[in-house]
């Protein structure tokens, strides 16, 4: 047993308004650059919808993630390693930019500079990439709120695997938000697919980062991810990611995404898990196994071998009661709510989401029932197919039933909660039936639905022991060369800054391109 | 005369193309890539890249063989003149054709496609009109001379004037009485040399041949382990 830890995130769907303002901030932070026009580390889409890039879940197109051969070996979908040399001169499975979307601005200037006549002047849209005029005719949220869905959202691949009658009714029955960032995977394809080695999973904290200065642009990370979260900067030609905010992490702050959500609903926190079974877990023949094969890669930190484990593995031990504390861990393990993105993809993603209640209240509702009468809800979760078989096709490979049993404890919770409040009643079969105590139904009405700031974010900043190397970055930057992720002069908290071999990026190389 | 063109230019270039190296190594991490566009356009990429890049494997191949193998052993394994001269006519040919039509397609995307030339550095615009020059000059020597015209035997001169140089006992004597067309070639491939620490060709050196035997998954640590247990 070879402990690790990592830090997670869960997201509670049905919290979701879809405001975007994670991924404002989160441009704003670290993708509000020339080279990066197109980039969202952070997006929300709606579902059922095909996405950004478009219909990335499309695994026989753009060959992401992990398969299986027939021996039963773990390969990367694109092919093994001579392949991917071999496709170093052109990638077949790179998507466009016009996969993502051609990112425009507005020539401002107009309004103030245009001369004074009888109509007022109009601005029109240019493209960010080559400053010419252009036609707006897709964005990385086109569909916001099923906006277009009809013309669309058939194409979504996640709709492929359902009934016919599913795909004609969808737009009527239900719709929700997911925002997606990168998964920090245990199993990650970008690393195992980057030639250089310059993707790495850091070893405290499980955080998938690009090193800027090891990156030789082969941009085979970006098709490997089957989520698409890694990105080319094609002014620095070099490859770009969600960083889990790092910095902030490192500084026991939640990412950015997380701390300005609107609706609360993310939740940070660390896992311990077994590295040396992480392979085993990733190539279990079914892909309906996989949720549970990842499950038993979690160790348990009230276990104390598991701690003793983490102990010798040199983790902290205020990491190993973070470990205790982390709301991912209850919310994925305890309560069994939390279910992975995608499982069938065999990375091991490690930001997982509770499937939203509301599509089956809205089909409650539509139905004409009583959707506060916990039978009615019992009932559409077990007897409708259509957004549960959208879920789980987003959620669980396909497996109806996973998702089920976590709406069904969601919706047992809200019953119980509200017994409580009405009679002080407490139903010991609805108990019974979500498989959970009233103590833990509970704890978790607390940690879902009042949320508070200290037990959504439980992170345990980076060691002591390890300031000297964090201070040895601190002023300048290597990478604050022109177009560099660092360009902004953004210094989280501080921490970024020169290497400690004090490398510096030229301007001669860094390309003059994009608008002016 | 001689000695300044076949002495003093390969070695300011040589000097050049190792100190550049170095520097640039030391200097700028951040900024050693392929610059890849592929995301921008990749239609015709698709064609040409690989064109380019495999006859450009092709035709160094072939100029290593001519350039640094003596005659006398290719003799000594059996391949006669005319035996080799077909082989290397026809290959030479093949590749410089492959190249040449890469190079085209890659031009032609740069300047067709406004997004990427948008980021078409100054750089880049020097090392396609030197890779122009060299790789046109050097189809032009295979085709025109050795192809179509009576062949030169390059081997007799060239070849032991360039090796001479590698070795530092360069003779410039021998490239006096070569023909012009390979004497340009070998002026623009020391131009070449010049640049290319500068340029995006640097990502040559970084060709990930380890990749075929590291481990999938690479962990790094952020900090060194502590030494407190
Ligand atoms: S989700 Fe993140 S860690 Fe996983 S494969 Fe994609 S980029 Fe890598
Ligand atoms: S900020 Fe929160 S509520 Fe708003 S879109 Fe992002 S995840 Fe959803």
């Amino acid at each position: 047993m070879r402990v690790l830890a990592q830090v997670a995130m869960v997201m509670n769907l049905d919290k979701c308004i879809g405001c975007h303002t994670c991924s404002v901030t989160c441009k704003q932070t670290w993708t509000n650059r020339d080279g990066v026009e197109y980039v969202w580390f952070n997006n929300v889409e709606t579902k059922p919808g095909v996405g950004y890039p478009r219909r990335h879940e499309d695994q026989e197109r753009w060959r992401g993630g992990w398969q299986v051969d027939r021996r039963g070996r773990l390969k990367l979908r694109s092919g093994g390693r001579v392949k991917r040399l071999l496709g170093l001169f052109a990638n077949p499975d790179l998507p466009d930019l016009d996969d993502y979307y051609e990112p425009a601005t507005y020539d401002y200037d107009t309004l103030v500079t245009a001369p004074a006549g009888p109509h007022v002047p109009v601005i029109r849209p240019k493209s960010a990439i080559t400053g010419e005029d252009m036609a707006i005719t897709w964005g990385p949220n086109w569909e916001d709120d099923l906006g277009g869905a009809p013309e669309h959202a058939p194409a979504d691949p996640n709709l492929a695997a359902m009934a016919e009658k599913v795909r004609m009714e969808f737009d009527k029955t239900f719709m929700f938000h997911l925002p997606r960032i990168c998964e920090h995977c245990l199993n990650p394809a970008c690393v195992a697919a980057c030639p250089s080695g310059a993707l790495y999973k850091r070893e405290e904290d499980g955080i998938v980062l690009v090193d800027q200065d090891r990156c030789r642009g082969w941009r085979m990370c970006v098709s490997a991810c089957p989520y698409k979260k890694v990105y080319v900067n094609h002014r620095t030609g070099k490859a770009e990611k969600c960083t889990f905010c790092f910095p902030r992490i490192e500084a026991g702050q939640p990412t950015v995404c997380a701390e300005t959500c609107v609706g609360r609903l993310r939740y940070i926190g660390l896992v311990l898990y077994d590295a040396d079974a992480v392979l085993g877990a990733a190539r279990v023949a079914g892909p309906r196994d996989l949720l549970e094969a990842q499950r038993r890669v979690f160790l348990d930190p009230d276990d104390p071998k598991v701690a003793a484990a983490a102990r010798a593995a040199g983790i902290a031990e205020d990491w190993i009661e973070a470990a205790r504390r982390s709301p991912v861990y209850r919310l994925a393990m305890r309560y069994r709510v939390a279910l992975p993105l995608h499982p069938e993809y065999r990375t091991m993603p490690m930001v997982w989401y509770i499937p939203p209640l509301s599509p089956v209240l809205d089909a409650v509702t539509g139905m004409g029932a009583d959707a506060d009468d916990p039978d009615n809800v019992f009932h559409a979760i077990t007897d409708l197919r259509i957004p549960l078989g959208y879920l789980a096709s987003l959620l669980a490979a396909g497996d109806t039933e996973v998702v089920a049993g976590a709406l069904m404890r969601l919706s047992a919770m809200r019953a119980h909660m509200r017994a409580r409040a009405i009679d002080g009643s407490v139903d010991e079969d609805l108990l019974a039936a979500a498989g959970m105590t009233a103590e833990e139904m509970e704890e978790m009405y607390r940690l879902l639905a009042i949320a508070r700031y200290d037990e959504r974010y439980v992170v345990p900043a980076a060691h002591r022991e390890d300031a000297a190397a964090l201070s040895a970055q601190v002023d300048g930057c290597s990478l604050d060369g022109e177009g560099g992720p660092g360009m902004t002069g953004f210094h989280p908290a501080g921490l970024t800054g020169r290497r400690p071999d004090g490398r510096l990026g030229l301007r001669l190389f860094t390309g003059r391109g994009g608008a002016a | 005369m001689n000695v300044a063109l076949w002495v003093v230019i390969p070695y300011v270039a040589l000097t050049i193309f190792v100190v550049g190296h170095v520097w640039r190594w030391r200097v700028d991490q951040f900024g050693w890539t392929t610059r890849t566009t592929q995301v921008l356009e990749s239609r015709l990429l698709r064609l040409g890249s690989p064109l380019f890049h495999l006859g450009s494997f092709a035709a160094i191949a072939g100029h290593a063989l001519g350039l640094l193998v003596p005659k006398g052993w290719t003799e000594a394994a059996g391949i006669d003149d005319h035996l080799y001269h077909l082989v290397s006519v026809g290959a030479g040919t093949a590749a410089g054709l492959m190249v040449t039509a890469g190079l085209a397609l890659l031009l032609a995307r740069r300047l067709t496609s406004p997004r990427v030339r948008r980021t078409t550095t100054r750089a880049d615009k020097v090392l396609y009109a030197v890779l122009t020059v060299v790789i046109l000059l050097g189809l032009t020597a295979t085709v025109g001379e050795n192809l179509l015209g009576g062949g030169y035997d390059y081997r007799a001169t060239i070849a032991v004037w360039f090796r001479g140089v590698l070795t530092f006992r360069p003779d410039p004597d021998l490239m006096a009485g070569v023909p012009p067309i390979f004497q340009l070639h070998a002026m623009s491939a020391w131009l070449l040399a010049a640049i290319w620490p500068f340029t995006r060709l640097v990502h040559v050196w970084s060709a990930p041949i380890a990749y075929l035997w590291r481990p999938y998954i690479v962990y790094r640590r952020r900090a060194p382990r502590a030494t407190t247990t």
